[in-house]
């Protein structure tokens, strides 16, 4: 058993995003994954595979899921996991991000879990620390551990990827989510449609390998998968739209446009849900369709996984 | 001064159309004496001593009509003394500088004390440029008159365009009566809000706002279709794309406008950014191979007059931040002939056409007697060894910044003596 797990290793010393990893590393890491779901729900869900190990959660962006996810998933593994609060830290005070790299390999840590607003900023870090750097978001550029939980979901519930529809919907523009799926879900076999108005389009996107739609009913059609993404009206600094009920209108996902895709088709959301905007709010609750509640559950085990493989 | 006798160089001179291998004659006071094949070893006298150049080349000083200078206000990254010296490794004898410093060039009594420093800090020839609106605001216009009798060359405001068309037409009418030549930097502010590299999948997939190509041509556009009613002296500072180059190409028939480009846009594109290299964060940013390759025609159609080096220096510590908050530019005077060169030894470009494009081209916009070898005329040029193969480090740079964005680049010619005024500044 040990020499078969040390027979295949992660190809990365960093979890920067899907671009970097091959598809072995993705099955790797989701078969790693799966073991993790069952420990979740059982009673005693510690481990001591990280035992001695310090992880550090470095979250310059506001987060719920992703930073409380991280932190369950290291210390369910038994990892020494602190949480810098950045506002009470010196990054309030003007130092620069490298600077701050510095000081927190000064102290050893075996893992580095960041957040950033900036795209590239784990890339900048990595660059100067000697730990695995893991990826929770950069900018808009990606969210590694997003997409592969998203792609555990999709597994754990239809078996695989290949060959299914998978529709994303919404603010691509300003989603890592989004390009994290797209590669993720192109490398797994999955054809990807792009639902946006044109104003949250980013600049040729197609030549990633996805079909664009700017009319919902043409992009869900036959689809397996709907993902929906949050309107990010916090990065939105000029009018892209022109009012949230006519983007609910249009791009909302509602039970007639959801008509369009499978009769089996499932609903997803990275969180958090801006409902009555990007969603109706009864189909986001609808346990037979929406797969949301699941995707939160199967994060801890995609973060297990990572935190094991990129520590080791 | 001694009289001073350079043999057998290969000498361009575009000015004078001279592409010959000959001689050059500096006399006692620092002139030109006399330059070109006639110049030979049989018609000077005997006893005197001769520099032999056989196999290097003579150009004029060059003449760098975009170049940021830290004085007043950012000595930090570069004072009058440090650019002089940069400049002189790399041939650049007459300089432009940018009005952006602190306090801004915008009025006649900043004019004095620039000049002042300029003369008694740098051995090249400084000519100041002052901003086109009072404190870079783009709502008032600086004393065009008053500021071009202090010496002021141009006007510009530099990184920064004039949004507002109303203003640019007024701008044009002063310079029209005036005689002043206006220098935009083309970009619309609103199309390029927040951007950071040139829009398209690279920046789709670094996850950077991109930067569109029309924000520059929809400024091109109305500059030009202005341009109709009061045709000012107009110069396009640096273009970057394929779709400004069309508008040019349009008009350029019908109305009297230059136009500039960066060598950085001349030789990089936006792949080079990999990895999030912020040494290649620039303005207008770097566009795709196809916009490169333009470009370069550009230039053999003779729609692009102007080769700057958009000497940009900014401090490492502004630079070794995430992209979207590293400063923006590049530090380039001493690299700007030599990677010129470069599109010469891949046959982009023809030699006397880039030397063109550095000297008298310039000069010419510039409405200023330099950047030849006219008989007369102060001895302001360079010796290179155009063949000389090196490579591009931070560390051996002269600049007070070494944020150069061709680090580690293979370049073949160096620049190995330069002249301002026949004595011998730089000597490598």
């Amino acid at each position: 058993m040990a020499s078969s797990e040390k027979a295949i290793k992660i190809s990365q010393k960093h979890l920067l995003g899907i671009q970097d990893l091959s598809i072995k590393d993705i099955h790797l890491i989701l078969d790693e994954a799966k073991k993790f779901i069952s420990l979740n729900k059982s009673k005693n869900k510690k481990l001591d595979i990280l035992r001695g190990k310090t992880q550090i959660n470095l979250f310059f962006e506001p987060s719920t899921r992703t930073q409380s996810s991280f932190e369950l998933a290291g210390k369910r593994l038994g990892a020494d996991v602190m949480s810098m609060n950045i506002t009470n830290s010196a990054i309030k005070k003007g130092e620069t991000l490298i600077d701050t790299a510095m000081t927190l390999n000064a102290m050893h840590p075996d893992i580095i879990v960041i957040r950033h607003q900036d795209s590239g900023a784990c890339n900048l870090l990595s660059q100067k620390v000697n730990c695995a750097v893991l990826n929770a978001g950069d900018g808009r550029r990606e969210h590694p551990t997003q997409a592969l939980l998203d792609a555990l979901t999709i597994i754990d519930r239809k078996d695989k990827v290949q060959g299914l529809r998978i529709a994303i919907c919404g603010d691509i523009l300003h989603s890592r989510v989004a390009r994290s799926n797209i590669y993720l879900l192109n490398m797994l076999g999955a054809e990807v449609n792009i639902v946006a108005p044109s104003n949250l389009m980013p600049k040729d996107i197609e030549k990633l390998g996805v079909n664009t739609f700017s009319d919902m009913k043409k992009g869900l059609k036959d689809c397996d998968i709907v993902m929906m993404l949050r309107l990010q009206n916090e990065r939105m600094s000029s009018s892209f739209l022109s009012s949230n009920r006519e983007y609910y209108e249009y791009f909302g996902l509602t039970p007639d446009k959801l008509d369009y895709a499978k009769k089996d088709a499932l609903i997803m959301h990275p969180g958090p849900m801006n409902r009555g905007i990007e969603i109706d709010t009864k189909l986001a609750d609808d346990i037979n369709k929406s797969v949301i509640k699941e995707q939160v559950e199967l994060g801890v085990a995609v973060r297990m996984a990572c935190l094991k493989i990129f520590c080791e | 001064m001694k009289k001073q006798y350079f043999l057998n160089a290969t000498i361009i001179d575009p000015k004078n159309s001279l592409d010959e291998m000959g001689g050059l004659i500096i006399s006692e006071e620092g002139k030109i004496e006399a330059v070109g094949k006639k110049v030979n070893k049989n018609n000077i006298p005997s006893r005197e001593k001769f520099i032999d150049l056989s196999g290097k080349h003579i150009f004029p000083g060059l003449v760098d009509m975009r170049v940021f200078v830290g004085e007043p206000g950012y000595e930090y990254k570069e004072n009058f003394k440090t650019l002089s010296s940069a400049a002189l490794a790399g041939g650049v004898t007459s300089v432009v500088t940018m009005p952006n410093t602190s306090p801004i060039i915008d009025n006649v009594s900043i004019v004095d004390f620039l000049k002042r420093r300029g003369r008694d800090k740098s051995k090249i020839n400084i000519y100041p440029s002052a901003s086109l609106t009072k404190n870079l605001e783009g709502n008032n216009m600086t004393e065009f008159g008053l500021l071009q009798k202090k010496g002021i060359i141009g006007f510009t405001d530099g990184i920064k365009t004039i949004q507002n068309s109303r203003l640019m037409s007024r701008i044009m009418r002063s310079a029209f009566d005036l005689g002043c030549l206006i220098m935009q930097h083309a970009e619309d502010n609103e199309l390029s809000q927040n951007g950071m590299m040139n829009d398209g999948v690279i920046a789709t997939k670094l996850g950077l706002q991109g930067i569109p190509e029309v924000a520059e041509k929809i400024i091109i556009e109305r500059d030009l279709s202005l341009l109709e009613d009061f045709n000012c002296r107009y110069h396009i500072s640096q273009i970057s794309s394929s779709k400004s180059l069309e508008v040019i190409e349009k008009k350029k028939d019908q109305i009297d406008f230059t136009t500039g480009v960066s060598i950085n846009n001349l030789s990089l594109n936006e792949n080079d950014i990999g990895d999030f290299r912020t040494f290649l964060k620039l303005s207008p940013p770097l566009r795709t191979e196809e916009d490169r390759q333009s470009l370069i025609r550009g230039i053999n159609k003779d729609l692009i007059e102007v080769l700057v080096s958009d000497h940009k220096p900014e401090d490492e510590e502004s630079k070794r931040l995430t992209f979207s908050q590293a400063a923006t530019g590049a530090s380039g005077i001493e690299t700007l002939l030599p990677l010129s060169l470069e599109l010469f030894h891949n046959n982009s470009i023809k030699l006397p056409k880039i030397i063109k494009l550095l000297t008298s081209n310039p000069a010419r916009v510039l409405k200023i007697d330099k950047g030849n070898l006219s008989i007369g005329n102060d001895a302001d040029f360079c010796i290179v060894d155009i063949n000389k193969p090196w490579i591009v480090k931070k560390e051996k740079m002269i600049s007070k910044s070494k944020n150069t964005c061709i680090e580690d680049k293979k370049l073949q010619g160096k620049v190995t003596n330069t002249f301002v005024k026949g004595v011998e500044l730089f000597k490598l």
